[in-house]
């Protein structure tokens, strides 16, 4: 954390089966982010259905970090290990924004959709999506750092 | 942003050049959205085929997209692929949409003839 350069850094192999990314919290970086994450787990062959949940999520965290963590800190960094242990995806994600509102990860009831279009919800799907494509959710902040670990399990893992 | 859209007798078809809906663009998809649903068609499908991906952000913009269009038009999705179907079903939006599994079948038949 703090001396990240502006590059990705990837090295997940099929031998320590681990990948570290430190890029700037920018909508732009995490895009970068995302198509780096999939590259970096391409040789584990996963499904189409299986990239696409990595993708969601990840996209969901990042985004969340990006506009709630660093709101008021567009330099900000964001550190993202990724580490398959058997079926599971474990993921790491640091950054040094602010704490998550209430110290943990919201407990969002369902919206509603009933009633008008012109009431229809525009946003706050983000947590509720993460939680339903993960497992062992996990946040802590500790100083000055915010540390948010979770699982993604694998149906059908094909190791090449 | 890459959007485009051609009049047909049936409805005016707007088709995203994107390949991703996501944080990065959402703010400017909305804006391009209302420029090119004020018209007088009162009824929009949009052409969604080229979307790989979308996340929350993009699907807010989507919805704002349809809350812009008002009440008195119809404002149809069309052609989602495997991951943009899955976060219009993980929010439920699925539901709340016109999804069409392509153009021709929105407009029923292929597009070069409907206009």
């Amino acid at each position: 954390m703090g001396q990240a350069d502006q590059h990705h850094k990837s090295a997940l192999t099929p031998r320590n089966d681990e990948m570290t990314l430190v890029f700037p919290a920018q909508p732009m970086a995490v895009r970068q982010a995302l198509k780096s994450s999939l590259t970096g787990l391409s040789h584990l062959k996963l499904s189409a259905d299986e990239r696409g949940i990595v993708e969601i999520v990840l996209a969901e965290v990042l985004n969340n970090v990006v506009e709630h963590g660093y709101a008021h800190h567009p330099g900000g960094i964001v550190e993202l290990r990724i580490k398959r242990c058997g079926d599971m995806l474990n993921f790491t994600v640091l950054d040094e924004g602010v704490p998550l509102p209430c110290g943990d990860v919201p407990k969002q009831p369902i919206q509603t959709l009933e009633g008008p279009v012109e009431d229809l919800p525009e946003g706050g799907f983000g947590w509720s999506i993460i939680t339903q494509l993960t497992r062992q959710m996990r946040y802590v902040r500790s100083d000055v750092r915010n540390r948010l670990d979770f699982s993604i399990a694998l149906a059908d893992t094909r190791i090449g | 942003m890459e959007l485009a859209y051609i009049d047909t007798a049936m409805a005016r078809v707007i088709t995203v050049n994107e390949s991703r809906i996501d944080a990065a663009i959402a703010i400017s998809f909305k804006d391009r959205m209302r420029e090119l649903t004020d018209s007088d068609a009162n009824r929009i499908v949009v052409d969604m085929a080229q979307v790989d991906f979308i996340d929350s952000s993009g699907l807010g913009a989507i919805v704002a997209a349809m809350k812009q269009v008002g009440p008195t038009k119809t404002f149809e999705l069309a052609g989602l692929s495997g991951t943009v179907q899955k976060v219009f079903r993980l929010t439920r939006m699925d539901s709340v949409f016109v999804i069409h599994a392509d153009v021709a079948s929105a407009l029923g038949g292929p597009l070069a003839d409907a206009g």
